[in-house]
């Protein structure tokens, strides 16, 4: 029999033009533990998004035991035997244990037979070394014993292959050995476990093969047995810094900004950091460290419980979003279309807003004739395509949707100016024009940039603030700032040691 | 699908609320020849006043996302209101009076959605049962005679050739109108409704646009429920039941979005008035009220299937027609 449970041939996904996957080939044999690995944003959870049904591939073949299928929806993945455990976990939590396990087989004959669905539910349980009562609401469970549920949810059909996404970042130390007995006893029936994670050492530990993703192409696979920390570190990042970046000039201006011992209970620890008119501050680490949380907090939109904020030398508390725009400070928030742009409104609506006091007429009317000089104004300097003023934004391509928010933040001459994520979903082409703006903008603000894309922090900052849940581990300056330095201090304490 | 056809089935949805006014104005029109003269278009316009207004506030509501179901039970308020004030006061202290309790009203709808972050279907929900207790409360559960010349002059009487209701409702419509395109408030309103969380972290503090418009919606339903009880000049504590259902079907044939930042009040206007020349037509042409309510709501499924047609929604269209073809 052919050893192969499964074969992802050449696979391509683009997501409006944009290349997420290129031509990506893996091979998963039976019963082994498959590591995928890569940077954010180096395609992995759309591969498995693909293998799932969640997306569908442009172009390739998945092949599994042999046969080629075309998984068109999660129903069919299911179907085909692929359960796949997301990060963000999908259970009911007002339903019980059982009835999480079996929603989408609940009923036999169009009635539901309580007692036999809950002993299979203690069944699946048992086989991976649990015990949950299934009557409990999932709601009342702990992380560790929710995980259980999702994975033993993913196995109610014959599972040939099971996805787990990035399964330890929500398990204290001791939860993950448990995790891990569990896996193996899962690997034993012949299912291959597609595993992701962050976490190098843990890799090694549970890890038969390992696939390094980057920029959506595949670098190489290897056994565990041939490879080291490093090499592996090396296959994630290695690439120089391409001419994508602006040259990086130094100026030295005041401090615009000082923050002291920011503490947001469990979520954001001592975050202590300064930024000068002209600077560039970048703000590094994993997906989870808290990184937009920091700015979330910075902007108002979040409380903080400990911490104090000088502007311009002077003390002050910023305890909600308006006052964080009086005192000039502007929030370019990390997701565009859920709280960046006003979609169904106007180029001009979303250029505008936060500067409508600026536009009105002494009778309190907004004119449209400073309306459009301003708005022209920025459409040339950002170069920003679009049909007219009057264009909605969810016409635009994503790359003008975030030059018209810079530029909305631009015209209010804000002293502080925060970007989460900058460039997500824009093209290359696109993205080079923006970071040329965010030099120019530089020359009159202070910039904080937080990015998941290291080379984007490493290509524009002058100082990079690296985190590591929830705390800034290592403030790199200048010659410093390299991946493999990033990389140390991102990567959680317990387990690295490179 | 060429060019030509986008363009044209473009126009149309944007423009279908008037489209659908057209035909049913020229249906009107045709079927009976009492419609079009001088007095039925006079009253017709006198009859919809009062829900104009109303619907106004609704929209400003609607734009942001919200509904608000307490406006009959305020315009009962009103009414009740004013009558009892009306007793020992002026018609202006008595106005005054009554839109200061609608506002108060308003505000405190708006409280609840945007403070206590209550939903806004619970919260008005709430307040139309508040409302109308209030009302039949205040009122002992009988309707008050009032006797007020200028209340009287308001209901019936005309400036020039336009009855009073009906100019009152057009210089609302006008205020809102230049408040909604050319103010910054307006402007905000619309932009909340669409995304409240990017308005938010540019700084704007969205609570304050929602207090507003709530508090809109009750002097505007204050000025309904006097518009509706000077026509008969008497304060009711049942006046204007399910009238919030109306508004919101005016609002909804408008154009305007239930989840927020589209609509139009200029289409509001027009929702109105389609609703207000069925109610005509039917009067005229002595359909019983029952079947009233079900051409009225089939109006409704009409114009809103029409305003979120799609191309490809049309597909079956061509598909029927390559069947008829091939037979």
């Amino acid at each position: 029999m052919d050893s192969n449970r499964l074969e992802l041939l050449d696979v391509s996904k683009s997501f409006s033009g944009v290349p997420v996957l290129k031509n990506v080939s893996v091979v998963v044999k039976r019963g082994e533990v498959h590591a995928l690995l890569g940077e954010n944003g180096a395609g992995k959870s759309t591969l498995i998004k693909i293998l799932s049904g969640a997306y569908r591939k442009d172009s390739g073949k998945s092949i599994i035991d042999g046969r080629e299928v075309n998984i068109r929806d999660p129903f069919e993945g299911k179907r085909n035997g692929i359960g796949v455990v997301y990060q963000e976990f999908t259970l009911a939590n007002d339903l019980t244990v059982a009835e999480n396990i079996f929603l989408d087989q609940l009923s036999e004959k169009g009635f539901i037979h309580w007692r036999s669905i809950n002993r299979k539910a203690v069944g699946i349980i048992k086989d991976l070394g649990f015990e949950i009562n299934p009557k409990s609401l999932v709601g009342e469970l702990s992380v560790a014993n929710k995980q259980i549920v999702e994975i033993a949810k993913a196995l109610t059909v014959q599972a040939k292959i099971l996805v787990l996404d990035e399964p330890t970042t929500v398990l204290a130390p001791g939860e993950v050995k448990d995790l891990f007995k569990v896996i193996k006893k899962i690997k034993e029936r012949g299912t291959s476990i597609i595993y992701i994670s962050h976490r190098l050492p843990e890799i090694f530990e549970i890890a038969d093969n390992i696939t390094v993703l980057k920029d959506g192409e595949i670098v190489g696979t290897r056994s565990v047995q041939e490879v080291d920390m490093d090499q592996l570190i090396n296959m994630m990042i290695g690439r120089s810094i391409s001419n994508l970046f602006p040259e990086k000039e130094y100026h030295n201006g005041e401090l615009v900004c000082e923050v002291k011992e920011y503490t947001r209970k469990g979520i954001i620890e001592d975050i202590s950091f300064s930024v000068r008119k002209g600077e560039i501050l970048g703000f590094a680490g994993l997906v989870g460290s808290g990184r937009s949380e920091v700015m979330r907090a910075l902007f108002g939109a979040d409380m903080i419980d400990k911490g104090t904020l000088f502007l311009e030398g002077r003390k002050t508390t910023i305890d909600n979003t308006s006052k964080a725009l009086k005192n000039k400070i502007a929030f370019v928030p990390e997701d565009r279309k859920e709280e960046g742009a006003i979609l169904e409104n106007s180029v001009a609506i979303n250029m505008t807003l936060a500067i409508l006091k600026r536009i009105k007429n002494k009778l309190g009317f907004l004119s449209s004739s400073s309306e459009n000089k301003y708005c022209d104004e920025m459409i040339k300097k950002f170069n920003i395509k679009t049909h007219s003023l009057q264009t909605l934004m969810e016409n635009l391509s994503g790359g003008n949707q975030q030059k018209v928010i810079l530029a909305k933040w631009f015209l209010t001459n804000a002293k502080l100016l925060i970007l989460d994520e900058p460039t997500r979903g824009v093209d290359v082409g696109a993205k080079s024009e923006i970071y040329e703006l965010i030099k120019e903008m530089a020359k009159e603000t202070g910039i904080i940039i937080v990015s998941s894309e290291m080379m984007e922090v490493i290509g524009l900052s002058h100082r990079v603030a690296v985190m590591r849940e929830g705390r800034i581990s290592k403030i790199l300056e200048k010659d410093e700032i390299s991946e493999v330095n990033i990389m140390k201090n991102a990567v959680p304490m317990e387990s690295v040691e490179i | 699908m060429t060019g030509r056809k986008k363009i044209l089935i473009h126009f149309f949805v944007q423009n279908s609320t008037i489209i659908v006014f057209i035909v049913i104005f020229c249906l009107a029109s045709f079927s009976s020849d009492v419609f079009l003269s001088n007095r039925n278009i006079t009253n017709l316009l006198r009859q919809v006043a009062a829900l104009s207004v109303v619907s106004f506030g609704m929209l400003l509501v609607v734009l942001t996302g919200g509904i608000d179901l307490s406006v009959g039970s305020v315009m009962a308020v009103a009414s009740v209101t004013f009558a009892l004030a009306n007793a020992t006061l002026g018609f202006f202290p008595s106005l005054f009076l009554t839109l200061l309790v609608c506002l108060v009203m308003g505000m405190f709808s708006g409280f609840m959605v945007a403070k206590m972050n209550m939903a806004p279907f619970i919260a008005t929900l709430a307040m139309m049962i508040i409302g109308r207790g209030v009302a039949l409360n205040a009122a002992n559960g009988s309707p008050i005679q009032i006797k007020d010349p200028i209340l009287t002059l308001l209901g019936r009487g005309y400036i020039g050739a336009i009855p009073v209701p009906v100019f009152a409702a057009f210089v609302t419509f006008v205020l809102l109108y230049i408040m909604l395109h050319y103010t910054a408030p307006g402007r905000i309103v619309i932009a909340v409704g669409s995304n409240e969380k990017a308005v938010n972290l540019t700084g704007i503090k969205v609570d304050r646009y929602k207090m507003l418009v709530y508090s809109l919606s009750g002097v505007l339903a204050g000025m309904g429920g006097v518009l509706t009880t000077s026509r008969t000049s008497v304060g009711s504590p049942i006046l204007a039941e399910a009238f919030e259902l109306d508004a919101i079907a005016a609002v909804v044939i408008g154009g305007a979005s239930l989840a927020g930042g589209k609509g139009r009040i200029l289409n509001t206007l027009f929702g109105v008035v389609i609703l207000g020349t069925i109610s005509n037509i039917m009067n005229l042409k002595d359909i019983p009220g029952y079947n009233q309510l079900v051409v009225k709501g089939l109006i409704i499924v009409i114009a809103v299937y029409l305003q979120g047609i799609q191309l490809s929604d049309l597909a079956w269209i061509k598909k029927i027609t390559r069947i008829l073809k091939s037979n």
